[in-house]
């Protein structure tokens, strides 16, 4: 039993149930205390998900860096979507490319491949170690390293003070 | 107050303008790959768009409206990645615009390995 | 004004659930369907909190919490499914 990892699910479970009820009555605090640390302490001594998080003010910057660049991106690739659906001879270039990724923790991994997923024109098929296999929809370059440069990069320097 | 509800049912259509331009990507484009990448993003921000239209509109809403996008903005990407993960095992075939396939060479190589 | 909006809003979106329902019919294979139904219910999420807006029942948007929920744990399981066999 670690104490720090149940004391981040218990906070994490407690303000999803904050957010959840939407008022601060004093049954619904007290349930929700109740419950949270029954999961925390029942369910999620072990778990490892928050684990490899770093807390500190740099990684915090990052994080938030991190979510803006990503808004950005997701907002560009709705419109690169909508142009490609749009225009009458469908104009794509597919292909299925191999990057790699400096990323050693799994969430690390997780959150790469979800942000990938979601900017333009590329999806995560498959990942073996530190090689990801991401569909393009517009392939410009089919070389390991300048594929890492265009995809991969933008994402990696924030989440590498993230995560390591 | 009018103009909150107004930008909120705004921030509603744009919303569903991109859902049913990604439904139109599924059935426009030639491949399964192709269909997923239209779909998950286009749903993704369709849907987190409206969602957060309906919480401009009602800020009492506003909190659980919080929670269900950030569910739905974790959870998207990592169903469309299995789905995706899983047409390539079964062998489902590329379209006839691809131009590489390394995922197809690696297993390939793999497997020369093992013999 | 507003509402005339938001209906004009569940419109398409009922307009974009009915175009991935031709795929769900027409899908050569069965992960095209899988595709197409994912694609229906992440919509009707939006959907079902325009429907909790225009009843003005805050509950529908837990309804919607708890659909994406199974929703997502059915498109997992299916692709597990498909991959190699549970």
């Amino acid at each position: 039993m670690n104490l720090k990892n149940v004391i981040q699910i218990f906070i994490l479970s407690y303000l999803t149930w904050l957010a959840l009820n939407w008022s601060v009555n004093a049954d619904v605090l007290i349930t929700g205390a109740i419950i949270s640390v029954l999961i925390a302490v029942l369910l999620c001594s072990h778990c490892e998900v928050l684990q490899e998080v770093r807390l500190s003010p740099k990684s915090f910057a990052y994080a938030f860096a991190f979510v803006g660049v990503f808004w950005i991106e997701l907002i560009k690739s709705n419109f690169d979507v909508a142009l490609r659906v749009l225009t009458p001879s469908l104009p794509i270039n597919p292909g299925i490319v191999e990057v790699k990724t400096t990323l050693h923790s799994n969430i690390g991994k997780m959150l790469l491949a979800n942000a990938i997923t979601l900017t333009p024109g590329t999806l995560t098929v498959d990942i073996l170690d530190d090689r990801m296999f991401i569909h393009w929809i517009d392939v410009t370059s089919t070389d390991i390293n300048e594929a890492t440069r265009a995809i991969v990069s933008k994402f990696e320097k924030y989440l590498e003070v993230m995560y390591g | 107050m009018e103009i909150r509800m107004l930008i909120g049912s705004i921030v509603t259509l744009i919303g569903a303008i991109f859902i049913f331009l990604g439904a139109l990507g599924i059935v426009r484009m030639p491949d399964l790959y192709n269909r997923l990448q239209s779909g998950t993003k286009a749903s993704t921000l369709g849907t987190i768009l409206s969602i957060a239209g309906i919480g401009i509109i009602n800020p009492a809403w506003a909190g659980k409206a919080f929670i269900i996008i950030s569910f739905v903005m974790m959870t998207n990407p990592v169903s469309s990645h299995t789905l995706a993960r899983g047409a390539h095992h079964l062998g489902i075939p590329l379209s006839k615009k691809t131009v590489i396939d390394k995922l197809k060479e690696a297993e390939a190589n793999e497997k020369k390995e093992e013999q | 004004m507003v509402e005339i909006i938001l209906y004009i809003a569940g419109g398409l979106i009922l307009l974009g659930m009915l175009t991935a329902l031709w795929r769900f019919v027409e899908g050569p294979s069965s992960a095209d369907r899988i595709m197409a139904f994912d694609a229906m219910t992440v919509t009707s999420i939006a959907l079902i909190a325009l429907i909790a807006f225009f009843n003005n029942r805050i509950i529908y948007l837990d309804v919607a919490l708890v659909y994406g929920l199974l929703s997502f744990t059915g498109v997992i399981v299916i692709a597990r499914f498909l991959e190699k066999g549970l």
